[in-house]
């Protein structure tokens, strides 16, 4: 489906332009420059309004960026239970390092605020899917899901 | 009304009112960084923080509202020293190359730094380190100067509907950004300045021509020759410690010649003539079924405006140039020879209250005289700073008139510097052409004024004119939506892109409120009614060349030198 299609879909909804939004990262993983000028028309605001939503929220990338979008919380909590040992293990594994994208395109390593689920830590997701009580040994067969 | 206590002194002010306006009322300052007083409530900066009783934290002034019984206090200790605190965090991540800035001893912060005695900054200078963006050859930024008072995106997003700035990020990486954290050129940006206003600090500046004016000056087998909009003189008192309106003609006349222009002349002289070719061309639209509404095109603001969103109403367009590309052409033609002086050696310099006009003098069209029409532009401001430079000392400047040939003006020309006075202009001339009678009352009073949108109708001998005038973009917008939507009633509209007309122009003396707006509309009409002429067309050196060089109206040098034509801009990011 193309931007326009996506968006349009929204195009009535109260916050549409967001749930637009997640529906084409769903897709292209990212925000394309094109899809924000867009969203400027199908929203009918300026661009430059539409740029400052997609660089406000951290969920969405206008960079282009894995297809797998794997985040590592990296607040008190999950840094306290080993967060350190989990983002080297993934960085280890992946060959990249926070904030980069594996050069076959399949995964991109981010970290995220916390998501609530402190009472298993350290916690990652993947595309949004939380997975709890992580350690360097469990993120191979984690990524292995993905591959 | 809600009573209150402000540092002792008990008031009543209307339910609703902030703080900031209670204090006002009696007379209390509270300093302000990001609130404006034509704009929205931000409480981005919090300078404006007073004590509540009762209220555990520090309000901020400029949006919290008034309660029965509230006591405030805005300049306890405690006030006093959260405030410098505010301002040392504000300057800690500012560059302190004060010295060197467009707004040295011009800067709200600058001034609050002195007023609050900062001396040193226990928090540790630590600057963005980014580039200056001078992509347009009209406006500049400096993102590493800007305080996120977020006050330059109001101003073009609301009050010009333009939405060329924006943020980017959120928190401590916040930015402000022409669209997708791009350079300006690559934004919708028309150009227009109003941002400059806006902006408290130096982050947002024009692009400065006086060194090449400098070196021009410096050559002695160039000949350096000016002309001066009507809005310059308005308001170049402000920057030289006069009143609005107060600086007399022939005294900046005389200025500018021991700055070393050779030879000063008027801008008004080709604002007449605007109103002889688009009168004219209002006249033949009417009669032939032409495109309507007309839109004036004195305002590069607006027509960049024009060209980025409205590309389908191009047509609508007078093709008339603004009265500086008409001066500019005629300078290196019809002046020059005159004057029996080589085309090629004249740098022709405008000083104008306008940023745009320094992007419209390099369009590559503007070059009907065989050469670059105009050669740079300067603002009011720059005029200023050229003044204290050279150390111009008023009191003592023997008064000096305008050159020949391109000097004289007239009333109608004069009112071209406030919103409406293009619409007016026209209307006193058109009227008699049509009519072949006296205008009884040349004042039409129906088009002045700082409202936004404005309208008129003229009966000229039977037919019922009807006429509009909008001042700043986001108002141009709404007539503009009117037109293609096949709405509109009007046959003529007169659009400005700033706020007030060009008296409020982006180049204009730093513009704090739009009281200061209306005090120089006021000094224009002042002016007008001083004028012996106040019809175009009646201005001796408009009848004389049409009689000896243009010889009539849309005639074949007009079309040649005087007249244009646009083009879509074709913006991807707007």
């Amino acid at each position: 489906m193309g931007y326009k299609q996506i968006l349009d879909a929204y195009k009535n909804i109260p916050g549409g332009m967001i749930e637009a939004f997640n529906a084409i990262q769903d897709i292209y993983s990212y925000l394309p420059e094109e899809a924000i000028i867009e969203a400027a028309k199908v929203f009918n605001v300026p661009v430059s309004k539409v740029y400052d939503v997609t660089t406000f929220y951290s969920m969405f990338s206008i960079k282009p960026r894995g297809k797998n979008v794997i985040r590592i919380c990296q607040s008190a909590p999950c840094h306290v239970a080993g967060a350190a040992e989990v983002v080297a293990a993934l960085e280890r594994e992946l060959g990249i390092r926070i904030g980069e994208s594996t050069s076959d395109g399949k995964f991109a390593l981010e970290t995220t605020e916390c998501v609530g689920q402190c009472q298993d830590t350290p916690v990652i997701t993947i595309n949004g899917k939380p997975y709890m009580g992580v350690t360097p040994a469990t993120v191979v067969d984690i990524l292995a899901e993905y591959k | 009304m809600i009573n209150l206590i402000i540092d002792g002194i008990k008031t009543s002010v209307p339910d609703g009112s902030t703080i900031l306006q209670a204090a006002q009322k009696v007379g209390i300052h509270i300093p302000t960084l990001c609130a404006h007083p034509d704009r929205n409530v931000k409480s981005n900066c919090r300078i404006c923080v007073c004590e509540v009783e009762g209220s555990k934290l520090l309000q901020t002034a400029c949006s919290q509202p008034v309660f029965e019984g509230m006591v405030v206090k805005t300049r306890s200790p405690k006030v006093i020293e959260a405030r410098r605190i505010i301002l040392e965090l504000i300057l800690s991540n500012h560059p302190q190359d004060c010295l060197n800035c467009i707004r040295n001893v011009n800067c709200e912060l600058q001034h609050l730094a002195k007023e609050y005695c900062i001396r040193e900054n226990p928090f540790k200078l630590k600057t963005k380190g980014l580039p200056k963006d001078y992509s347009t050859p009209a406006i500049f930024r400096d993102p590493n100067k800007c305080v996120l008072c977020r006050r330059c995106v109001e101003t073009c997003t609301i009050i010009q509907g333009v939405g060329a700035l924006g943020l980017e990020n959120r928190g401590y990486h916040t930015m402000i950004v022409p669209s997708m954290g791009k350079n300006l050129g690559d934004s919708p940006c028309v150009m227009c300045g109003q941002c400059i206003h806006a902006c408290p600090v130096g982050a947002i500046g024009e692009v400065e021509y006086i060194d090449e004016l400098m070196e021009a000056i410096a050559d002695p087998d160039t000949i350096v020759v000016t002309q001066i909009a009507p809005a310059v003189r308005v308001a170049i008192g402000e920057e030289v410690g006069m009143k609005t309106g107060e600086m007399p003609m022939n005294k900046l006349v005389a200025a500018l010649r021991q700055i070393g222009f050779d030879y000063v002349l008027h801008t008004n002289f080709t604002a007449d003539l605007t109103i002889m070719e688009e009168g004219h061309e209002l006249l033949q639209r009417l009669t032939t079924g032409g495109i309507l509404p007309m839109f004036t095109s004195c305002s590069p603001g607006w027509i960049n405006f024009c060209e980025t969103y409205y590309p389908d109403l191009l047509d609508n367009l007078s093709t008339c140039k603004s009265p500086q590309q008409m001066f500019g052409a005629l300078l290196k033609t019809y002046w020059a020879d005159k004057m029996n002086i080589d085309a090629k050696k004249i740098f022709s310099v405008s000083i104008m209250p306008c940023t745009a006009k320094k992007y419209e003098a390099f369009r590559p069209e503007m070059n009907a005289s065989g050469y670059q029409d105009v050669d740079i532009v300067l603002t009011t401001r720059e005029l200023g700073r050229l003044l204290r430079l050279c150390e111009i000392d008023f009191d003592k400047v023997e008064p000096s008139e305008f050159d020949p040939w391109m000097g004289d003006y007239t009333g109608a020309a004069v009112i071209f510097g406030a919103s409406g006075g293009v619409m007016e202009a026209a209307l006193r001339t058109v009227y008699e052409v049509v009519t072949q009678e006296e205008l009884k009352d040349v004042n039409f009073t129906e088009t002045r004024g700082f409202q936004g949108i404005k309208e008129a109708e003229v009966d000229l001998n039977g037919t019922v004119v009807k006429v509009a005038i909008a001042n700043g973009l986001s108002n141009a917008r709404k007539l503009m939506d009117q037109v293609r939507a096949g709405e509109s009633p009007y046959h003529f509209i007169e659009i400005m892109a700033c706020p007030g007309g060009c008296i409020g122009g982006g180049g204009q003396p730093i513009t704090r409120s739009n009281i200061k707006r209306e005090e120089r509309i006021a000094n224009i009409y002042i002016e007008d009614e001083q004028c012996a002429i106040r019809k175009s067309h009646e201005n001796p050196e408009i009848k004389m060349i049409y009689e000896e060089f243009l010889h009539e109206p849309l005639g074949h040098k007009s079309h040649e030198l005087l007249h244009t034509h646009y083009h879509a801009k074709n913006k991807r990011l707007i």
